[in-house]
């Protein structure tokens, strides 16, 4: 979500019961403006805080003038400094889904491998590391995936300039009351996979200026997402299952949109037996 | 190409002074002629929409102008579609649009009536309200798990409140709690609570009675037409299902209080049933995500014996049995030890506030875990928090029966789970991970800090503590914390069929030839044990004779 608007974006996604606390919200105000001075962000987004056992991690994003390029990721443990990640890797995501179990709030906490083939085991040896995993690049990992898998944004709001740059759309006034009920009006805000797979015909419908990514209807499985309308109906709040704990909410026919994750950093794989 | 001519479309377009052609000099007349064409051309109407495109971009331009948006240029033909788009909404004809009745207004309806007092009341109950009332207060709790950074959004805290308030005014009730809300996929649960007055719940028992009694009635007529019939029934099965465990009492163990839910604050409280032993231990091997709607079907392997309102009715017990904690000391056992012999050492089931209750520091509360006890009785693996042995006959069958009991295959041992009261330190961990995590809520104002304990093994549920004040919550999906991916359970292997003997097996038929040589070797036996009785009877007769 914006750090402009948080406040009220907070107050519009507590319907999942947990938030951020008086203090750490007062502290954000200050500490996300800093941040945009330092880094020169020209969008700074508060991500969402992962809850570890004996702490918690708090994290944003920084976004460039091309919104849709890599995000820059800084964590803080107590919302006052923060700390640059390192940018997410294939490996480092691929080393991390092996872990299971809830973060435990050190970011230098070192998981040990508890299973590997014996192929990764012999080219690890040969390169002279140790299977050891630090919680950092499990931090930097985790919010990749979650940002690839879960990170969405109402239909028309980003638009793509001839330039292939992607801005905010200033003409977005905000979906219909009908149009954010249907998942189809929600878009991954990442890179596409099924765009390719359409239809000639479906193409044909496509505006190539606001549809260019991933719409929400075709995920895999289906009904990993729950719309529901919030607060007499006035607030559109989608949850996904697959990662609980990610919130997306969405007033209609305003601007105001955003979603925060709060939860434990760890994917529902027992979904299809939930449903 | 030349020159453009006055009657060509090109004419007048290019700037004085820029024109390839500028070495002649135009024509005034025929400047104007050129102006004039242009302008011709541009208030020709489109023969698909009627607009033309003079009026268009003078709209257009007057709406820049109006509005003055920043690098217009970039979205000149957003605001182009914008203008088109105005014109047409124009409603010329006399039929009006019929307001749409947008289902938020239904809403918002409900949740004004909320505020709206009950004009009943005068002020004679006014006074009676001001003294001790089974309202909580909602905002306080919101206040205290609001410096954790836990809770819902004020007003809907607020709407929680008065829909609570609607819910004593109508049901008699006793105390009551804001437990807190479990999210759905299509509507979330708000779950409040609840003990009532004692002696008002003989209702609902007696509704229970009514429908057992008819239920034997109509038991009794079938027998009748079964003997009838008893000439051509098939084999009975030899199946004795397990003994069914029976529920608590209301009021007791995992029933000890009414839990009422609803959807939204504003929509009418609905009550759930009290829970059954087997739902509890059939929602322990089950992993579903609730709908919200309380009569949709539990779909799952093992079956779940209920509805979803069985089902979220189990998962409260079991959330509530493993995370309703208090600091240490808040309350204590009431005086009373005659009971502990009668009850088979199951421990002791009833609480009281202790008055002397001396509150530790915030310090204290988040340093040790001990500092705080589960005043929610645990459940053991029956479902059960009390054990009862299922086999247990009625006391005068008890003595009948006393010789048969030792041969009982299926004896139960008693189990014992952990007294009431117990410290969380006793609570076991997953893997590594403790079962609790305490922290104060600020370290930057350690005077004021609230000592917060949030549940590892529930996550979702929280506790807090500060001076005095302690209360527990719940937010999230209603599932217990595995760090393992949940297995189903397996269906049960395959049933064995009759035990194969010799009786059952079928041999082959026998051939003709060995018919016919059996039938030979039977008349030559025949034949031969014929001869021996000849033969016996000879020689009896010849001793006969002998003598």
């Amino acid at each position: 979500m914006e750090a402009a608007s948080l406040p009220a974006a907070l107050e519009l996604a507590a319907g999942g019961g947990v938030g951020l606390s008086l203090e750490k919200r007062a502290v954000l105000g200050a500490s996300l403006l800093l941040l945009q001075r330092d880094y020169r962000f020209e969008r700074v987004w508060f991500w969402g805080c992962i809850q570890g056992v004996r702490g918690a991690y708090y994290i944003a994003e920084g976004l460039g003038p091309d919104r849709a390029a890599p995000r820059s990721r800084l964590y803080s443990l107590n919302c006052v400094e923060w700390s640059l990640l390192p940018p997410a890797t294939e490996e480092m995501v691929a080393q991390a889904k092996q872990l299971k179990g809830r973060f435990q709030g050190d970011p230098s906490f070192e998981y040990e491998y508890t299973e590997i083939n014996a192929e990764d085991a012999e080219r690890l040896f040969e390169d002279g590391k140790e299977p050891i995993i630090k919680e950092e690049s499990r931090l930097v990992a985790t919010i990749e995936q979650i940002d690839r898998a879960v990170g969405i944004i109402p239909r028309g709001a980003f638009v793509k300039t001839p330039l292939g740059s992607v801005r905010e759309n200033r003409n977005f006034e905000g979906l219909s009351l009908t149009e954010a009920k249907k998942l189809s009006s929600y878009f991954h805000f990442t890179e596409p996979v099924n765009l390719k797979n359409k239809t000639l015909l479906e193409k044909a419908d496509l505006d190539p200026s606001t549809d260019f990514l991933d719409s929400l209807e075709h995920d895999i499985p289906q009904g990993s997402w729950t719309v529901q309308l919030e607060k007499g109906g006035t607030v559109v709040v989608l949850r996904s299952l697959l990662w609980l704990g990610l919130t997306f909410y969405h007033v209609p026919m305003t601007k105001q949109y955003g979603y925060v994750y709060f939860g434990t950093g760890e994917k529902n794989l027992d979904l299809p037996f939930m449903l | 190409h030349g020159p453009y001519q006055p009657h060509e479309p090109g004419y007048g377009l290019y700037q004085p002074g820029y024109s390839p052609y500028d070495d002649q000099i135009p024509d005034p007349k025929s400047r104007m002629l050129a102006i004039q064409n242009a302008k011709a051309y541009l208030l020709k109407s489109s023969s698909a929409s009627g607009l033309n495109l003079y009026d268009h971009l003078a709209n257009m331009l007057t709406k820049i102008l109006d509005e003055q948006p920043t690098n217009a240029v970039d979205i000149i033909e957003n605001i182009s579609k914008d203008v088109k788009w105005a014109h047409f909404q124009k409603k010329m004809d006399t039929l009006r649009d019929e307001h749409e009745i947008l289902p938020t207004f239904e809403a918002a309806e409900k949740r004004k009536a909320l505020f709206i007092k009950a004009n009943g009341e005068g002020d004679e109950e006014l006074e009676e309200e001001i003294g001790e009332t089974p309202l909580p207060n909602v905002m306080e709790t919101a206040f205290y798990f609001e410096q954790a950074g836990i809770g819902l959004s004020k007003d809907e805290s607020y709407h929680i409140f008065l829909a609570l308030k609607k819910l004593i005014s109508v049901q008699p009730i006793q105390t009551c709690r804001f437990w807190g809300k479990i999210l759905g996929l299509e509507m979330n649960y708000i779950i409040a609570e609840v003990q009532y007055h004692e002696g008002e719940e003989e209702e609902e028992t007696e509704e229970e009675e009514v429908i057992e009694e008819g239920g034997k009635g109509m038991g009794e007529v079938e027998d009748e037409d079964e003997k009838k019939e008893k000439e051509d029934e098939p084999p009975k099965s030899t199946y004795k299902p397990p003994p069914v465990t029976p529920k608590e009492e209301n009021g007791t163990g995992a029933n000890k209080y009414v839990y009422f839910v609803c959807n939204e604050p504003g929509k009418p409280w609905m009550k759930l049933p009290p829970v059954m032993p087997a739902q509890i231990v059939c929602a322990r091997k089950i992993k579903k995500f609730f709908t919200g709607r309380l009569d949709a079907p539990v779909v799952s392997f093992p079956p779940f014996p209920g509805n979803e309102a069985n089902y979220l009715r189990a998962q409260i017990a079991r959330i509530s049995a493993g995370t309703q904690i208090s600091p240490i000391g808040f309350y204590q056992f009431s005086e009373e030890e005659g009971d502990e012999e009668e009850e088979g050492g199951g421990g002791r089931d009833t609480y009281e506030e202790n008055p002397d209750f001396q509150p530790l520091s915030v310090a204290e509360m988040v340093g040790s875990l001990s500092t705080w006890v589960h005043h929610g009785q645990s459940i053991l693996k029956q479902g059960r928090c009390v054990w009862l042995n299922p086999l247990q006959k009625s006391e005068e069958e008890e003595e009948e029966e006393e010789e048969e009991k030792a041969e009982d295959p299926n004896e139960l041992q008693q189990e014992i789970g952990p007294p009431l009261l117990t410290p969380l330190s006793e609570d076991e961990g997953i893997q590594n991970i403790p079962a609790w995590t305490a922290e104060a809520s600020t370290n930057l104002i350690p005077q004021y800090a609230v000592a917060i304990l949030q549940s590892n093994r529930w996550p979702g549920a929280y506790a807090f503590a500060s001076g005095k004040k302690f209360d527990n919550i719940y937010f999230g999906w209603g599932h217990k914390y595995s760090p393992e991916n949940h297995t189903p359970a397996l269906p049960p292997p395959v049933q064995a069929e009759y035990p194969s003997g010799p009786e059952i097996t079928e041999t082959r038929d026998p051939t003709l030839e060995e018919e016919l040589a059996f039938k030979a070797a039977r008349e030559e036996a025949l034949a031969a044990a014929e001869e021996e009785e000849d033969e016996e009877d000879v020689e009896d007769d010849e001793e006969e004779d002998d003598d």
